[in-house]
């Protein structure tokens, strides 16, 4: 990188030294870019695991109790004697899987990259308002994910209550083993989970704030970058009660205390715990659980907001309508947790209060979709890989949303309540959406991050195995939810003992489901191969590849300290100025000064 | 060993062979001047193509599902609240189904035809505020229809069950299921899970219950496996007992915690009136069936021994968790026999059941219980064969009576620290 451009960039803080070493430039890094792309790569990671915790568990449901070399292969003799997964590991997995994917994923890995490397470059700032603390909540980051991947390794097994760990389960280890140790680092993984967030969250929120460059309106910012900072305040608003109620689980389970547990006999022992409740864990964990989703979601939005204006060539539609229903989507998804709670004893009238804030949610959801439509309406639209996963996201919304409808209406969660129905719904929106989401954004800003391109025919065949695959998994599951089959089951030939109907359906649909998994699972090899090739002998980018509008690609290619070599560009009118009437270019980038006379867009 | 092996080479093989095929590819666009961000006119139409196709194929395969499976795998409703609750999810899934297919196509229809063609630029279209006022204003009408007609029924299945509906207890514990029928005078017992011995699982309270739990207590079964106070101290003062200190510390910890609890049985017992026996001694337990009969409406109670548990009544259409240290409730009136049912279903197999539908451990997926649906006359003369809790109870007291220190147990009994 040219010194005279690092000198500039860091005139208002002289201190630091010319020469990085390799250690702070590559592993101790303050830069955001440096560690957005940190967040990638572990996230990835993370994800591979518990894309393979799926198949070993997926193979014990289409083929239950038959041997697989599969499953001994990873698992050995301890948790599959013989190739036939062990009951309690199958839970184990489970929870691990789901744990892995939404927070480690889809919350560090979504927001952690994106939120990274987008907010300082969009607004237009030189880095995040606070480098170390990034630094510290990548760190973190990193190690609350080797503990929760160590725990796979304990042998007691790991946390085995599910992803949402309802007490009294995951407080008594005479109940099931994994609620011993592995509950222990599940713990101690996600509290240091909670503390990188917040961190994170709230650099980003100050950096929004407080770091946008001149001209830089909030209703100049691009959609991607109200995103973040509306996930931000979620996360900061409600990780820190998941974290309480964390802590208050801990005590019960080490110290004696009664906050959930009351009357209980577990193992022949009867216990003196008197007076707590387990529901109060139930809307601690809500509390946080449903904001969770949207802070899975909304950056996935944000990015595909983006992704599909400028390869539609056209402005989003409604653009201050979609930061209306961002705002709106964040305000009510705090009043909405009970939905998870209809069935649990929580007085029924609380219950209807729920139906009716969580049917709101659908309002602004249906005004993001139908913007989406009108977006690509009339447009031009470019198909990079970027673009038919930011269509796939837009496709998936939909048709995971509108299953929440049901769902959100207690009379009709009463039966779908903990079936196979909200496995289905749950992973279209988030297993579907948010991945596609993520997926969108690492195709579009790779020549960002890496300064390569990458193949575009391999993110053809990753986008259409992967949609095709994925459907394939989650869509009939909606059926095997309405046959009634119970989620979080080892294997459903029990069926065979009332109903021998239901369960020749179940089994055939599990098989296709499973088959349709591995298809999906190869499938990523295509991402995963090209990611890593391109990183290394991708093609050399260009600055601006996408002919995009906002100021991330007014910078140059090599990354340097500081991000602009010169000064801070300024901002002169909002992102989305494509196929503007009256310009020659398709496009109009923001730094570009208004004509005399020319109205700004919204 | 061997699977391994040929799985590394696959994956190596696969590997090297796409390197090949991206290595072609990047030479034949550097001969053509082709870079990656251009994407081709031809790229962009398969893509079209492959979206419209994508779409049909997909439908059809979402009919098909329909096709084979039906909306509701499970089999018409086999309770008054079943019903109302099927003709309202079809209700919903009409409206849904709608929504899904206007949006979906939509979708995929424009990503077909505003595919990228030369000369052709796109519309420069902002915002439309009578657009989005229309579909803000449209989704809010469709969904307060939504939000009445659910909580229409949400109050009526959740709602008081009449006076001469039947009262049932369902006890839950890892991993199965106790039913408790309230008896001839159709009140259930009192309980309290201090008072759960080896005769009497489900914790109720009559004076009888009370005395065994507190003597239990105090001196331990008569067969030792459970110790009382009184030998956990004899053991504890002994000084010709050396134990381990772990194991010291193990005893002293159960006897305060024995001595706590024993406590709290004398202050129960204190309280007690004795006219409440008679609610318990009359219920009927009931372990491996649960017999019901049609048309008559049922108020369940809900109780769990250990962890969360679901009862799930997916043919009756109704569930509640069951809660440790609280109990919940739900009603339903079944409307068809199981015999009845077995011919709709053309399926003699056929049974109802109960099942657990929330993760409680590892064999969370064979708590089940059968549940038949009977005539009344049926129902009458199975009832008739059955003996009270009264009965069994009184028949044979637990607990040794008399105050003597049973011999000492062998030490490793001490870690299992047994109640019954
Ligand atoms: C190849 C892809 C995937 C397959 C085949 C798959 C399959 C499954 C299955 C069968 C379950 C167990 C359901 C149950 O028994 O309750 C499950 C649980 C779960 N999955 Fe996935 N999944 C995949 C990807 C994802 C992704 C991308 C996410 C990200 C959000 C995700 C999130 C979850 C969650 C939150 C759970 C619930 C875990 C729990 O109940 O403890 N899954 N998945
Ligand atoms: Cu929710
Ligand atoms: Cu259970």
């Amino acid at each position: 990188m040219g010194a005279v451009a690092h000198d500039e960039a860091h005139g208002h803080h002289g201190h630091e030294h010319h020469d990085e070493g390799f250690v702070s430039k590559y592993i101790f890094s303050q830069d955001h870019k440096m560690i957005g792309k940190q967040y990638l790569m572990t996230a990835v990671f993370m994800g591979v695991i518990a894309m393979l915790l799926s198949i070993l568990f997926r193979i014990q449901l289409a083929w239950p109790g038959e041997s697989s070399d599969f499953l001994s292969m990873f698992l050995g003799e301890t948790w599959a004697p013989g190739g036939v997964l062990k009951e309690n590991m199958y839970l184990g997995l489970v929870t691990i899987h789901g744990t892995i994917m939404v927070f480690f994923l889809l919350t560090g890995g979504l927001s952690g990259t994106f939120s990274n490397i987008l907010i300082p470059l969009q607004v237009g700032a030189r880095d995040m308002a606070s480098g170390f603390l990034n630094m510290l909540s990548y760190w973190m980051f990193f190690l609350s994910s080797t503990i929760m991947v160590t725990s796979l390794f304990v042998e007691t097994g790991p946390a085995m209550a599910g992803w949402t760990i309802y007490p009294p389960l995951s407080s008594l280890p005479q109940a099931v083993e994994g609620s011993g140790v592995g509950m222990t680092l599940w713990l101690v993984s996600m509290a240091i989970f909670i503390a990188s967030s917040l961190l994170g969250s709230l650099n980003y929120i100050v950096t929004v704030l407080n770091l946008r460059t001149r001209g830089m309106k909030m209703t100049r910012m691009p959609l991607t970058v109200w995103a973040f900072l509306v996930t931000a305040v979620l996360g900061v608003l409600s990780f820190p009660v998941l974290l309480s109620a964390a802590l208050l689980l801990l005590m019960d389970r080490t110290m004696g205390t009664s906050f959930y547990l009351s009357d209980i006999i577990v193992g022949g022992e009867m216990l003196e715990n008197h007076g707590g409740s387990p529901l109060l864990f139930q809307h601690l964990f809500w509390f946080l659980g449903h904001p969770e989703v949207y802070i899975v979601l909304l950056p996935a939005l944000g990015l595909s907001s983006e992704i599909i204006s400028t390869n539609s060539r056209k402005p989003i539609f409604g653009y201050r309508a979609m930061i209306g229903s961002i705002l709106a989507i964040g305000f009510l998804s705090f009043i909405v947790w009970g939905h998870h709670m209809f069935v649990t004893g929580m007085n029924p009238f609380l219950g209807s209060v729920f139906v009716f804030t969580t049917l709101l949610i659908a309002i602004p959801s249906a005004v993001k979709v139908f913007n989406y439509l009108t977006t690509i309406w009339r447009g031009s639209i470019i198909y990079t890989p970027a673009m038919l996963f930011a269509v796939g996201l837009v496709s998936t919304f939909i048709t995971g949303g509108v299953t929440g409808i049901i769902l959100a209406d207690s009379a009709l969660d009463i039966n779908t309540h903990d079936t196979y129905f909200v496995v289905a719904h749950f992973h279209i929106v988030m297993g579907m959406s948010a991945v596609f989401g993520m997926f969108a954004g690492v195709y579009h800003w790779f020549p960002k991050m890496y300064g390569k391109m990458m193949n575009t025919r391999l993110g053809y065949a990753h986008f259409w195995i992967t949609i095709i695959g994925a459907y394939g998994v989650f869509f009939p599951m909606h059926f095997v939810g309405l046959a009634g089959a119970p989620r979080r089951y080892y294997d459903y030939s029990v069926y065979g003992e009332f109903d021998s109907n239901s369960f020749e359906m179940i089994m055939d649909l599990n098989v296709i489901v499973t088959v349709f998994a591995i298809i999906a699972a190869i499938g990523q090899g295509f991402f995963l191969f090209n990611l890593f090739y391109s990183v290394f002998r991708g093609p050399k980018a260009v600055q601006n590849p996408w002919k995009s509008n906002t100021l991330e690609w007014t910078t140059p290619v090599e990354h340097i300290h500081g991000n602009w070599p010169g000064e801070i560009p300024e901002v002169h009118r909002w992102p989305y100025d494509y196929s503007k009437p009256g310009y020659e270019e398709d496009f109009v980038p923001q730094t570009v000064p208004l004509r005399e006379g020319e109205e700004e867009g919204h | 060993m061997s699977i391994k092996l040929i799985t590394l080479i696959v994956i190596v093989l696969g590997v090297l062979a796409l390197a090949q095929l991206v290595r072609v590819y990047e030479l034949s666009s550097k001969l053509r001047n082709r870079r990656e961000e251009d994407i081709t006119h031809r790229d962009n139409k398969a893509n079209a193509t492959l979206m419209l196709l994508f779409m049909i194929l997909s439908y059809v395969g979402y009919f098909y599902l329909i096709a084979k499976f039906g909306w509701t795998g499970r089999g018409e409703a086999a309770s008054l609240e079943g019903v109302e609750t099927d003709w309202l999810l079809n209700v919903n899934f009409i409206i849904i189904n709608v929504a899904f297919f206007l949006t979906n196509t939509l979708l995929f229809y424009f990503s077909y035809k505003y595919v990228r063609k030369p000369g052709v630029k796109a519309y420069y279209y902002p915002h439309n505020n009578k657009l989005e006022m229309l579909w803000t204003v449209v989704p809010a009408i469709v969904l307060a229809v939504i939000i009445i007609l659910g909580l229409k029924l949400w109050n009526n299945l959740t709602g008081d069950s009449a006076k001469d509906a039947i009262r049932i207890e369902l006890f839950s514990k890892q991993f199965d299921w106790t039913a408790r029928y309230a008896g001839e005078n159709n009140k259930l017992g009192y309980f309290d899970y201090k008072l759960t011995t080896q005769q009497n699982e489900l914790a109720l309270k009559t004076s009888a219950t009370l005395d065994s739990a507190i003597r239990l207590m105090e001196y331990g079964s008569a067969d030792g496996t459970v110790m009382g106070i009184a030998l956990l101290e004899k053991k504890l003062n002994d000084p010709a007992n050396i134990f381990v200190p772990e194991d010291r510390e193990k005893m002293e910890a159960d006897l305060d915690r024995k001595t706590r609890l024993l406590r709290l049985l004398y202050q129960m017992r204190s309280t007690h009136d004795a006219k409440h026996d008679a609610l318990a001694y009359d219920d009927i337990i009931q372990k491996d069936t649960l017999h019901l009969m049609v048309d008559q409406e049922y108020e369940f109670n809900f109780r769990s021994k250990d962890v969360i548990h679901s009862a799930y009544f997916p043919h009756f259409r109704q569930q509640i968790n069951t809660v440790p240290g609280l109990t919940t409730r739900l009603k339903f009136t079944p409307t068809i026999t199981t015999a009845d049912m077995k011919d709709r279903m053309k399926n003699p197999d056929f049974n109802y059941v109960l099942m657990c539908n929330k993760i409680c451990g590892g064999a969370h997926y064979k708590m089940k219980m059968i549940i038949v649906v009977d005539t009344p006359e049926d129902y009458k003369k199975w009832l008739a064969g059955k003996s009270t809790f009264g009965d069994d109870y009184l028949k044979k007291p637990e607990a040794p009576v008399e105050m003597a220190v049973p011999e000492a147990p062998v030490a490793d009994t001490v870690q299992q620290v047994a109640v019954k």
